[in-house]
C-alpha cells in the first residue's frame, strides 16, 4: 500500500497551472522532504491531496483511497498556522480545540479525548509546554504544540507544511528529529516541505522536488543534481556538494537560500542568472 | 417597547420593591449573560468591529419597524440577524474587512436617521435606541428577551467547538472538515440576537460595552478557555446589575454606570495581567 500516490496530476489555479502531469509514489511509513520553490506547488500538492483543491485532470489516491475532505487518515500541520500571536489561552487549550474542534451538539471533553491529546503532545514532547500560553511560546515551542496536533486522530501520512519556517538551526534540527522519531515510532509517512534540503539531509528517506509544473521523487543523489534541477527550475542549475550540505546555484546564486531570503515568486530567482536569461 | 422615565425613588426605599426594578434586574441580567459569553467568541475571533456593525444595523432595524408599525424590538433582532447571516455567509474575508464594515455601519446609522426623521416621536425613541432604557422594559419583551437568550446560547453551545477551532485555526479547521461559511454566518447570527439583547439595556452605541469589555478582561484573567468564558459571563453580569444598583442609588444613567464598571474592569485586568507578568 502506498501512502500517497499522484497519477498524471494536473491542478490550476486561475488560469495558470501549478501542476501538470505529476506522477510520483510516496510509499508506507516514508520521510520525503519536499522542496522547490516558492510557487512551485509544494502547499498546493498538499491541499490537493486534504480535499480542498480540485485537480483538473489526473488522480490522487491517500492509503489507496480516492481524496476526501477531512480525511483522518491525513493528519496536517498549515503553515498559516492561525491568530496565535499574543493568545493567552495554553497550548493545551488550543490543541483541545483542534481534537474535537470538528464535532457539533453539546461536547465535552471525556477522559479519552484527554488521553489522546496528552499522547499527542508526549510524541513531540511537548507536555510541559502545553501548559503556558500559546502567545508566550518562543517560534519552536509553538511549532511542537502545532506539530503534536497533526497526531490526533492516529492518522496513516502527515503532510507538514514547511515546519521550519523562521526558525533558527537548533530548532530547526529539534523539529527535523522529532519528525523522524515519529515516522519511526508511529509508523506514518511524513511528507515534509522545506525551502532548503540541508536540514532535512539526513532524516529524510527521499526527496520530493517539484518545479516547472513537474514533480521528481527519488533518492536525494538522484534528484539533486544539475540536469534534474535544471530541468524543474528552467535554468541552469549547478549542484554543489560539500560532505553532507548542497548548495543549490543559479550561476551565483544559492537559488534556495535566495528563495528563504526574500519570499521570491517562483521564477524571479533567476532574473539574477545573466547567462540564462 | 414603552418606555418609563422620570422614576424618582428615595434612597429609603428598596430598589426591589419596585417592579420596574425587578423587570430591569431580570432583562439586564440575561442581556449581560448572554452578551458576555458571545462576546467572548467574539474577541477570540478578532471580529468586535463586525459586532459594532451589527449594533448599528440594529438601530436602522429599530427605527425603521416603528415607521412602518411593527414593534422596534423586533426590527432590532430581525435585522441585524439578517445582516449577520449577510456577513457570514460573504465569508471571513468580508467580515475581517475594516473598511467595508465600516461603511456599511455609516450606512445603517444613516439610514436609520431617515427612519427617525419621518417619525415624528423621533427624540425620546432615538435616545432609548442609542443609549439604552433598561427601565423602559415591560414584560413583553421581557419573555421575548429570555427565549431569545436561551435560543442563542443553545445555538452557541451547539457550534462551539466547531467555532473555537475554526476561529483559533481556520486553515487546519477547514482541511479537517469543519465548515468554516456555516460555522461564521451561524456565529454572526448569534451575535446578531446579543447585540439586539444588548441594545435593550445600554443602547446600539454602547453595546461594546458588554459585549467586548469583559470578554477581553476575562481573557487577561486566566488561561484556560472555560474558565475565561464563564468569566465573561460572569463579569458582564455583574457589571449590568452593579451598573443598575448605582444608577438606582444615583439617579445617573443605568448605561452610564455600566460603561464606567466595565471600563474599570477592563483596565483593571489589563494591569493585573502586566503586574502579573
Amino acid at each position: 500500500m502506498s501512502a500517497l500516490r499522484f497519477d498524471d496530476v494536473r491542478i490550476s489555479l486561475g488560469r495558470r497551472d501549478i501542476l501538470s502531469a505529476a506522477s510520483f509514489i510516496v510509499e508506507d511509513r516514508e520521510f520525503i522532504g519536499m522542496l522547490g520553490a516558492n510557487g512551485a506547488g509544494k502547499t498546493t500538492l498538499m491541499r490537493a491531496a486534504l480535499g480542498l483543491i480540485p485537480v483538473a485532470s489526473g488522480a490522487i489516491a491517500v492509503l489507496d483511497e480516492p481524496v476526501a475532505r477531512g480525511n483522518p487518515a491525513i493528519g496536517y500541520m498549515p503553515q498559516n498556522r492561525g491568530a496565535m500571536a499574543g493568545l493567552r489561552l495554553t497550548g493545551w487549550d488550543v490543541v483541545a480545540s483542534a481534537a474535537i474542534g470538528r464535532r457539533f451538539g453539546f461536547v465535552g471533553l471525556d477522559k479519552t479525548t484527554r488521553r489522546e491529546i496528552d499522547w499527542a503532545l508526549d510524541q513531540v514532547g511537548a507536555r510541559d509546554l502545553a501548559r503556558r500560553s500559546i502567545g508566550e511560546l518562543s517560534g519552536g515551542e509553538l511549532q511542537k504544540v502545532l506539530l503534536s496536533e497533526a497526531l490526533l486522530g492516529r492518522p496513516r501520512l502527515l503532510l507538514l507544511d514547511e515546519p521550519l519556517i523562521s526558525l533558527d538551526p537548533a530548532h530547526q534540527k529539534s523539529i527535523v528529529e522529532t519528525a523522524r522519531r515519529i515516522c519511526d515510532d508511529l509508523k506514518v509517512a511524513i511528507v515534509f516541505s522545506a525551502h532548503e534540503l540541508n536540514p532535512l539531509v539526513n532524516a529524510i528517506d527521499r526527496v520530493l522536488y517539484l518545479g516547472s509544473g513537474a514533480a521528481v521523487l527519488g533518492a536525494v543523489d538522484e534528484v539533486v543534481t544539475g540536469p534534474v534541477l535544471s530541468r524543474l527550475y528552467g535554468s541552469d542549475i549547478e549542484v554543489i556538494r560539500v560532505k553532507d550540505r548542497y548548495f543549490v546555484m543559479a550561476g551565483e546564486v544559492d537559488v534556495e537560500r535566495e528563495a528563504h531570503r526574500h519570499d521570491h515568486p517562483h521564477g524571479s530567482s533567476h532574473d539574477h542568472d545573466d547567462a540564462h536569461v | 417597547m414603552t418606555i418609563r422615565m422620570g422614576h424618582r425613588t428615595t434612597m429609603t426605599t428598596p430598589m426591589f420593591e419596585y417592579d420596574f426594578m425587578r423587570t430591569a434586574f431580570v432583562a439586564s441580567g440575561i442581556a449581560a449573560i448572554l452578551a458576555g459569553t458571545v462576546g467572548f467568541f467574539l474577541v477570540l475571533r478578532g471580529q468586535t468591529f463586525a459586532g459594532h456593525a451589527l449594533s448599528h444595523a440594529g438601530f436602522t432595524g429599530a427605527t425603521g419597524a416603528v415607521l412602518f408599525g411593527f414593534s422596534p424590538l423586533a426590527g432590532l433582532v430581525g435585522f441585524t440577524v439578517m445582516v449577520g447571516v449577510g456577513m457570514g455567509l460573504f465569508g471571513e474575508k468580508l467580515a475581517h474587512r475594516d473598511v467595508a464594515i465600516g461603511m456599511m455601519l455609516s450606512l445603517a446609522l444613516g439610514l436609520g436617521l431617515l427612519f427617525l426623521h419621518f417619525y415624528t416621536a423621533a427624540a425620546t425613541q432615538a435616545a432609548a435606541l442609542l443609549f439604552g432604557n433598561v427601565l423602559g422594559v415591560d414584560e413583553s419583551a421581557l419573555l421575548t428577551l429570555v427565549v431569545l437568550a436561551v435560543l442563542s446560547l443553545t445555538a452557541l453551545a451547539f457550534i462551539g467547538r466547531p467555532l473555537v477551532f475554526a476561529s483559533l485555526q481556520p486553515e487546519l479547521a477547514d482541511a479537517r472538515g469543519v465548515p468554516l461559511r456555516f460555522v461564521a454566518a451561524a456565529f454572526l447570527a448569534i451575535v446578531a440576537v446579543a447585540v439586539a439583547e444588548c441594545a435593550q439595556i445600554v443602547g446600539v452605541l454602547l453595546v461594546f460595552t458588554l459585549m467586548v469589555g469583559p470578554a477581553a478582561a476575562a481573557m487577561n484573567l486566566t488561561r484556560r478557555l472555560a474558565a475565561a468564558v464563564a468569566l465573561s459571563a460572569g463579569l458582564a453580569l455583574a457589571e449590568a446589575w452593579g451598573g443598575l444598583t448605582l444608577a438606582y442609588y444615583t439617579d445617573w444613567p443605568t448605561s452610564f454606570w455600566i460603561t464606567a464598571l466595565s471600563g474599570m474592569v477592563f483596565f483593571g485586568a489589563a494591569a493585573a495581567r502586566r503586574f502579573a507578568g
